[in-house]
């Protein structure tokens, strides 16, 4: 093994890549700081009140005193001119005007508006005089693996996977071809095919630490479950790296200058945060676009990691899924091989 | 050992290489001589195998490109007219990386000693200086124990004292048996490394041979140079290249710019008829020089350029 070329080569990678300040900030720093900024923005919290304007005029006062007594909303009073500007600009989210019929000015295609909407409705018809029907009792759902954040881990994690993979190898490889640190090597009676695993083995070694931090900040910050098994999670998420850094090799194969190369990336990334399940579900777009969607390998690396990590499924359920990755990367990568620019 | 037919590289519309034959001899070391753009590099980086030629034949150690390219890198050291290395790595770090890529060959450390990089085997290749990374390149040629040497332009852009151990380590590389062939621009260097020189020139070669033998052939062992005082002395302007080529021991006579060159068999019985005759057309000498004929000269005597500005 010692005495291999390959790895000579993964070797060489590396030590390149550990001897450069930059790289390791972006390997190991940044999903640590996107799991922090996370965690600010979904810190469990009460349920929020909302501000809703109360329109100044006769019956106002009425209407400012019955809302106080709601958890949900706090009520303003203002101006009629105010009111108006203060709803433009979102910093009120429904404006209630007294009178016979009372009036509510909201938008109604948003969420936070029609949500008021039901909230002060409720207040107000309760405070003059309308009783339940029927008794009824919350149940707030906190339970670990079905919050929000629960569904965001996983897609970080393949997020994060094809970021490291594209960047780590397509960027370095276009670098290292317009510095012609390629010819050299091409010169020697290296495997050509030997020079491109070479990267895939340095993601590979890197994978464990690069997703260990975003798993390890989701389980200690926010008691995000791993229900199933660790190795089987590796496999997955080499599995991963293995796709996204061959799809890094092939974006790579031609570009000459490392801005086209960037380019390209985007273009192959960009859909993939939108399509592929990483902040919401993929379900939301239209059953046409599903097959598409589907066939995508951050989605089914996505979904995959979430059975598995959430669900505890195990890697055979996860069969179909993972042969879509394995299938693009293998494909990308025997691709890249034969079309790469060399010099 | 090394050998081209009708070798052609076309680049757009300009002719790089217009049809090179070239025969390389086991054990020798082979110089392509030629000012910069002559197609030095091209007709180097064809026989290594880097460069694919529009048209000819390339057989090396035997075998050709298409059909052995593995063996014949395993058995051949390159370094390219610019060599680049990761910038990241050590000295050692680097030579170790391509002792492995040819699957062993010469210890590290030998060759670190061979091209006296030692002291400087923990040094990012980052930190070398010029010298010190042709040195290197130099060692990454040398560590997979190669039957042929390719160095293109080993020593440009090197201080003397750096080029002169370039020099030792592709001298004690032949005294091992091996085979060398390195381009250049410097006839010095030429002269005293290469047994056979290739004179090539747009393209073409225009001369080869052993360096003594083609400076020989000019008939000339000597270069006489002068220039003509522009301001004093009545006869500045009656004198012409023709006339000067008739006196006894001169073999040709030429005008570059204000600056005559006369290349001269026996200097003993030109230099005294010169100055006899320019005393005779009352023409004062502004500077006077001889040298032995070099390769230079040979290139000046064939083009009409300098190496150097050609």
């Amino acid at each position: 093994m010692m005495q291999h070329p390959l790895w000579h080569l993964t070797l060489s990678r590396f030590r390149e890549f550990y001897r450069m300040p930059e790289a390791l900030f972006w390997a190991f720093v940044f999903p640590i700081l996107l799991a922090v900024m996370l965690g600010l923005a979904f810190r469990n919290r009460p349920p929020q009140r909302v501000r809703v304007g109360v329109q100044a005029g006769a019956g106002a006062d009425s209407l400012v005193a019955a809302l106080r007594a709601s958890a949900d909303v706090t009520p303003v009073l203002l101006p009629a001119a105010e009111a108006q500007r203060e709803l433009r600009a979102g910093r009120v989210v429904l404006v209630v005007v007294a009178g016979d019929p009372v009036a509510y000015r909201y938008d109604s295609t948003r969420t936070e508006s029609r949500i008021a909407r039901l909230a002060t409705d409720e207040v107000l018809q309760r405070a003059f005089g309308r009783h339940d029907a029927r008794a009824v009792v919350d149940q707030r759902v906190t339970e670990k693996g079905s919050r929000y954040i629960d569904f965001l881990i996983p897609g970080l994690i393949g997020m994060n996977l094809m970021g490291a993979g594209m960047w780590g190898v397509g960027f370095a490889l276009v670098q290292n071809r317009t510095r012609k640190l390629i010819k050299r090597l091409v010169a020697s009676p290296m495997r050509r095919w030997h020079y491109l695993a070479s990267y895939l083995c340095v993601r590979f070694a890197l994978v464990p630490v690069e997703s260990g931090v975003i798993v390890g900040f989701g389980v200690w910050a926010f008691g995000v479950p791993v229900r199933g098994s660790l190795p089987a999670l590796l496999a997955v998420a080499v599995l991963g790296s293995f796709c996204f850094s061959s799809l890094g090799l092939l974006v790579a194969s031609r570009a000459q200058t490392v801005e086209a190369v960037a380019g390209l990336m985007n273009v192959v990334m960009l859909p993939m945060w939108f399509l592929s399940g990483v902040f919401f579900s993929a379900a939301n777009f239209p059953d046409a676009m599903q097959p598409f969607i589907r066939a995508l390998p951050l989605t089914a690396l996505n979904d995959a990691l979430r059975a598995m990590m959430i669900d505890g499924a195990s890697l055979a359920s996860q069969a179909g899924e993972l042969a879509i990755v394995a299938l693009w990367g293998a494909a990308s990568f025997a691709v890249a091989v034969r079309i790469f620019r060399w010099l | 050992m090394i050998r081209c037919r009708g070798l052609v590289k076309r680049y757009k519309d300009v002719v790089a290489v217009a049809g090179l034959d070239l025969e390389v001899r086991g054990g020798e070391c082979f110089g392509l001589l030629g000012p910069n753009g002559a197609g030095k590099t091209t007709t180097v980086e064809m026989l290594e195998g880097l460069l694919p030629p529009d048209a000819g034949e390339i057989e090396v150690l035997g075998l050709t490109w298409a059909t052995h390219e593995r063996e014949l890198r395993r058995r051949l050291g390159v370094a390219l007219q610019e060599t680049r290395l990761s910038d990241k790595l050590s000295v050692r770090e680097t030579i170790a990386l391509f002792r492995g890529l040819y699957g062993g060959g010469r210890a590290v450390d030998e060759v670190l000693d061979v091209v006296q990089l030692r002291e400087k085997q923990r040094a990012w290749v980052g930190k070398l200086s010029g010298g010190q990374r042709q040195r290197l390149a130099i060692a990454c040629a040398l560590v997979g124990a190669p039957d042929v040497l390719f160095l293109d332009e080993p020593t440009t852009g090197l201080d003397p004292q750096s080029r002169r151990q370039l020099w030792d380590v592709v001298t004690a590389f032949r005294a091992g048996g091996g085979t060398v062939v390195l381009t250049t621009h410097y006839m010095e260097e030429a002269e005293r490394l290469c047994d056979r020189v290739a004179v090539i020139d747009h393209g073409r070669i225009i001369a080869q041979g052993a360096p003594q033998d083609l400076i020989a052939s000019m008939g000339a062992e000597h270069v006489v140079e002068f220039t003509i005082d522009g301001e004093r002395g009545a006869g500045k302007g009656t004198i012409t290249a023709d006339a000067l080529s008739a006196l006894p021991g001169v073999r040709g006579a030429r005008l570059d710019g204000d600056r005559f060159e006369l290349t001269v068999s026996e200097v003993h019985h030109a230099l005294p008829a010169l100055m006899a005759e320019l005393e005779r057309r009352r023409v004062v000498l502004s500077d006077l020089r001889t040298h032995h004929a070099t390769l230079e000269d040979l290139f000046l005597n064939l083009t009409g350029r300098h190496l150097r500005d050609a």
